[in-house]
């Protein structure tokens, strides 16, 4: 009796999940129609669906398969890719409030790629597949730096203090980038200015071809790691008597949620809070179960990150706000009533 | 067993009187070395730069001013200023910093971490946009109610969390709130188009300090100094203990009131005139601290000379790594103040 009561619940749950699962992404769907049209020359559904099957005029199609289509595909790429990485990063370290732009891996990333654009004559000239592998070496090069700060003996890694040796860490980082920014020409200079405060500035298709290789393989991979998350989430020991090889699945996996972390902010600049927020919404709506967690977040991430795009274009049309500050102006109250609530 | 002993024997130091664990001689030598130290920065600090003056030269300058003399000029309007902002800044971030260390009892206590630097940031980011001709004098104005709003909002966050304000946890909200007023100050700066102004701004820099900045900007300073060193003797008590203080029959919330008045003008201040400097208030009275014992009587001007001292020598720094373009003041005292934030949040054991 008992048992089936259990199995029951676990069904209702599933079930429950998928429906959200359903919602959310027909709320991408309606936010992608809604983001189609926002912008300085407007479409009505009719002219989009005309252009979407090849019918449009030679000016419509310029505007949605050039312009539009393309940003759209990449905030929902990168929301979802940061989501999942702060998703990981919640699950491996065992701490509520990780996200790699509170850790400072974004400012790692973002380091790197200033320096290489910064290397090249014009902001065209550099190689855009280059820049999320450049990305991801200085993603790495912080994580493992803030990892072996924060490592204490005999105490392994406490979540208080991995967050603040992220926050020093991303200050320093951004020190050496404000020193590198003010020798940059005026023209990087605006550039790098607006990268930064991320603006999705890889508006065309070769962007999202760099970014898609990253997303198509870690994003199913993390996924696929679900149960083993599950097991991490019990608690090192547990999982080590469950079978679990605990460290060589956190670095593992530690790795995937770095790369995920990188593409974006190579494309993107650094867009916090995505990584923070999705989850803990995902967790809220679906429960704690990685299987449906990670699909749940990725969903919010992508959600979070199309509807901030938008929202930046509209406000100020035709000029517009940075994704990043939108995200950071909705993410960051948020962190702090998270914080307000969270037992030390 | 062992770690009751340890706290036992910690109490018991605590309780000790405060004579034992402060060290006035160390102090006065700090004063009187320190002093010296910062008259020779500034003497070097003036006589160094894209053109090299004569100590003698500088001499003169300062004590028979001749107008038709270019290094005259050069000296009267571009270095002394600078350097005197230098001076004036480096002391109010320590203090403010040594304030809210021993009011709060918190050692990772610092303007630029709790978001009182970038709350002032964000009115005048607000300021430079909406009102371009402001004077000075309200841009010191309302980068105080700036760092006021900005500090409250962090410090009331901390406090609403279950099982109270740690440390950790008020950092964290600085970071969080100070992310939020930079997308807000950048989201302001790109659309009114005054990105490069703020820009040098952000970095913190001693470059542009003018006259009559330091100007409206004295008064404030040196009585907010003035009013940290009457108000030390409360801080020493406030530093033990709340209930400490409270049972040597101090009004606990009068002090504070009056210790977060002084902070806020501090750093409000200084803000205004070199932008986001961090660290300073963090590294500058913990060192003191070491040297000098737990006496906040020594503390407090002890600190304001290592302050101004760290930061003239930062500035000077900043303009010998590449000249002759400026590196900013702010990164450079971030890459002292980082590692020593790392190894402060290591030591920490109790907290965090």
């Amino acid at each position: 009796m008992q048992r089936t009561k259990v199995i029951s619940f676990e069904e209702a749950r599933r079930k429950h999940g998928l429906n959200v699962l359903g919602v959310l992404a027909a709320l991408i769907v309606i936010m992608f129609i809604i983001s189609v049209n926002t912008g300085y020359i407007r479409l009505t559904p009719l002219e989009l669906l005309n252009t979407l099957f090849g019918k449009g005029t030679d000016k419509q199609e310029l505007i949605l398969f050039q312009f539009r289509l393309p940003r759209i595909v990449i905030s929902i790429l990168i929301g979802a890719a940061l989501a999942v990485s702060g998703a990981v990063m919640q699950g491996v370290f065992r701490n509520d409030l990780a996200d790699p732009g509170i850790l400072g891996i974004n400012a790692g990333a973002g380091l790197m790629v200033m320096l290489m654009v910064s290397f090249y004559p014009t902001t065209s000239a550099a190689p855009v597949y280059l820049l999320p592998v450049v990305a991801f070496v200085g993603a790495a090069f912080t994580a493992a730096l803030i990892y072996s700060l924060a490592y204490k003996r005999h105490q392994g890694i406490a979540p208080i203090r991995l967050l603040l040796t992220g926050v020093a860490v991303a200050a320093g980082m951004s020190a050496a980038m404000i020193v590198l920014t003010l020798r940059l020409d005026p023209d990087k200079y605006q550039f790098v200015a607006t990268w930064l405060a991320g603006s999705i500035w890889g508006t065309s298709w070769k962007f999202v071809l760099s970014l898609l290789p990253w997303i198509v393989i870690l994003l199913p991979y993390v996924i696929y790691k679900a149960r083993v998350m599950n097991v991490l989430n019990l608690g090192e020991q547990t999982a080590t008597g469950l079978g679990a090889h605990v460290t060589r699945e956190q670095f593992r996996l530690l790795a995937a949620a770095v790369g995920l972390a990188a593409s974006s902010v190579a494309v993107s600049g650094g867009i916090g809070f995505v990584g923070l927020v999705g989850p803990h919404l995902a967790r809220r709506l679906v429960g704690p179960k990685h299987q449906l967690m990670l699909p749940a977040s990725a969903l919010l991430g992508a959600l979070l990150v199309i509807t901030a795009d938008t929202i930046g274009r509209r406000i100020l049309q035709p000029s517009e706000i940075p994704t990043g500050i939108v995200v950071a102006v909705i993410g960051a109250p948020y962190f702090l009533y998270l914080l307000a609530r969270t037992k030390s | 067993m062992n770690q009751q002993a340890v706290s036992r024997n910690g109490l018991d130091q605590r309780a000790e009187p405060l004579k034992l664990r402060s060290r006035p001689w160390a102090a006065t030598l700090i004063l009187i070395g320190g002093l010296i130290a910062l008259a020779l920065g500034i003497a070097v600090s003036v006589s160094f730069g894209a053109a090299d003056i004569k100590l003698s030269v500088v001499w003169t300058a300062v004590f028979h001013f001749n107008p038709d003399i270019t290094e005259h000029q050069i000296i009267r309007e571009l270095r002394l200023p600078r350097v005197l902002g230098g001076v004036m800044v480096g002391a109010s971030f320590a203090v403010a910093g040594a304030i809210m260390q021993g009011m709060t009892r918190n050692p990772l206590a610092d303007s630029g971490l709790m978001g009182i630097n970038s709350g002032a940031g964000f009115a005048l980011a607000v300021c430079f946009a909406f009102f371009p001709n402001l004077s000075f004098m309200y841009l010191i104005l309302y980068s105080f109610i700036g760092a006021g709003a900005g500090a409250g909002i962090v410090y009331g966050i901390g406090s609403l969390a279950k099982g109270g304000l740690t440390p950790a946890r008020l950092v964290l909200a600085g970071a969080a709130f100070s992310a939020l007023l930079s997308a807000l100050s950048e989201g302001v700066a790109l659309y009114f188009k005054i990105g490069q102004d703020l820009a040098f701004w952000y970095a913190g820099g001693l470059a542009g300090t003018k006259w009559f900045q330091l100007q409206v900007m004295s008064p404030w300073v040196i009585a907010a100094i003035i009013g940290a060193i009457v108000l030390s003797r409360s801080i020493t008590m406030l530093s033990l203990g709340e209930d400490i203080a409270r049972g040597l029959g101090q009004r606990t919330g009068l002090v504070k009131l009056a210790g977060a008045l002084i902070v806020l003008i501090l750093a409000g201040a200084s803000v205004a005139v070199v932008g986001a400097v961090g660290f300073v208030g963090l590294i500058i009275p913990h060192l003191t601290r070491y040297l000098v014992g737990v006496d906040y009587r020594w503390i407090i001007p002890c600190s304001a000379v290592l302050g101004a001292l760290l930061v003239v020598g930062a500035d000077l720094t900043a303009r010998m790594i590449n000249p002759p373009h400026e590196t900013p003041v702010g990164a450079i005292i971030s890459l002292i103040g980082v590692p020593f934030f790392l190894y402060l949040a290591r030591k920490e054991r109790r907290e965090l």
